[in-house]
């Protein structure tokens, strides 16, 4: 009925923007989880119900290092644990009841969050949020999907790099993240651990040791580091303030 | 059990976790999660587990540590994160470099 604002189209254009940078590098995880030893079937179902970029990496990263099915379940919940606080943020502002709630809930990563509250208007933060969610879930799978394919054709992981590529893209989704120097330090610390625990452990285990790295400076240093703001690049990652605005 | 049914297993229950986390979070009233501690604490188990990650994929093979392809192409990327490349450019560069460190037979 009404004319759309003009901070509903601003919304809507971001939302594509952000879709479309986001999903295209689909591809890269397609790939890389088939070089990990899922076969392609089972690449596009873990995108499908998992739809969380870090959580998805972590899940064929621990894979691809020879931990077991419970390592990877572990390790892909953990780095979504963030995602809960962006449900809290965004259920008061979309306000929604029944199986729409469970459709934003599968749709709540950290670029739909971004876009959305990054909005003025309450109808510019819901279409932000719809717009963006729905764009990336699309393009994402359909782009993991291509991506797998392709993984698949090309053979021997190794020849094209495709090992390196995994480290490669852990760094990129962890950039966004370490521009607060106390997360700098966790994320050298756990690095450290993992490489130590690495010859004593069963895999996938030192990744997991980690964690409590994060988990002592973040319940025992008051006042430092900012909080869960969305970050970095995949499903599950871009920054509120820079992220969004360098992908649009 | 098969190692495929093993991983279909986590597959779903991997994925199903990751969703659930997703909903808690719209279920639970919002200041549960507000405490400042909590939403710090979760954002520096994400930076632990992929900065792990990053250090497992480049270093480790099976349970031992190696220097090999990967860590030429870990730190093209870096550069390549630096001059604030996209994200899909930094991994075909870091697996273009392993690639090509390789075929030269340069590093393993």
């Amino acid at each position: 009925m009404a004319l759309i604002s003009s901070a509903v189209r601003l919304a809507r254009r971001e939302a594509l923007g952000v879709s479309v940078a986001t999903g295209l590098y689909g591809v890269s995880f397609g790939a890389l989880s088939v070089a990990a030893g899922l076969s392609i079937v089972q690449t596009i179902v873990l995108s499908l119900i998992m739809f969380s970029g870090g959580s998805q990496f972590a899940f064929v990263g621990v894979v691809a290092a020879g931990g077991g099915g419970p390592a990877a379940v572990a390790t892909g919940a953990l780095v979504g644990v963030r995602n809960a606080l962006y449900g809290a943020r965004m259920a008061p502002l979309l306000g929604v009841r029944g199986p729409r709630r469970l459709l934003a809930a599968q749709l709540t990563i950290d670029e739909s969050t971004a876009v959305a509250t990054a909005q003025s208007e309450q109808r510019a933060v819901r279409e932000g949020f719809w717009w963006t969610g729905l764009g990336i879930y699309v393009l994402w799978n359909s782009f993991v999907a291509l991506g797998a394919f392709a993984g698949n054709a090309l053979g021997d992981p190794r020849t094209w790099g495709l090992d390196a590529a995994a480290a490669a893209a852990f760094l990129a989704l962890v950039w966004a993240r370490l521009a607060d120097p106390v997360a700098r330090w966790v994320g050298l610390g756990a690095a450290v651990v993992a490489l130590a625990l690495t010859p004593v452990l069963p895999a996938g285990l030192p990744v997991l040791a980690a964690a409590a790295v994060a988990v002592v400076v973040g319940w025992v240093r008051p006042g430092v580091a900012r909080p869960a703001a969305p970050a970095a690049d995949a499903p599950g990652d871009e920054d509120t303030d820079d992220g969004v605005r360098s992908a649009t | 059990m098969s190692p495929d049914l093993m991983l279909w297993i986590a597959i779903v229950v991997g994925g199903l976790a990751v969703y659930a986390i997703k909903l808690v979070g719209h279920l639970l009233p919002e200041h549960w999660l507000a405490e400042p501690r909590v939403a710090r604490t979760a954002a520096l188990v994400t930076v632990a587990l992929l900065a792990a990650l990053v250090a497992i994929q480049t270093f480790a093979s099976g349970q031992g540590l190696t220097v090999d392809a990967r860590l030429p192409a870990l730190v093209v990327a870096a550069v390549a994160l630096v001059l604030r490349a996209p994200f899909l450019l930094v991994v075909v560069l870091g697996a273009g470099t392993a690639a090509l460190v390789r075929a030269l037979g340069w590093m393993p």
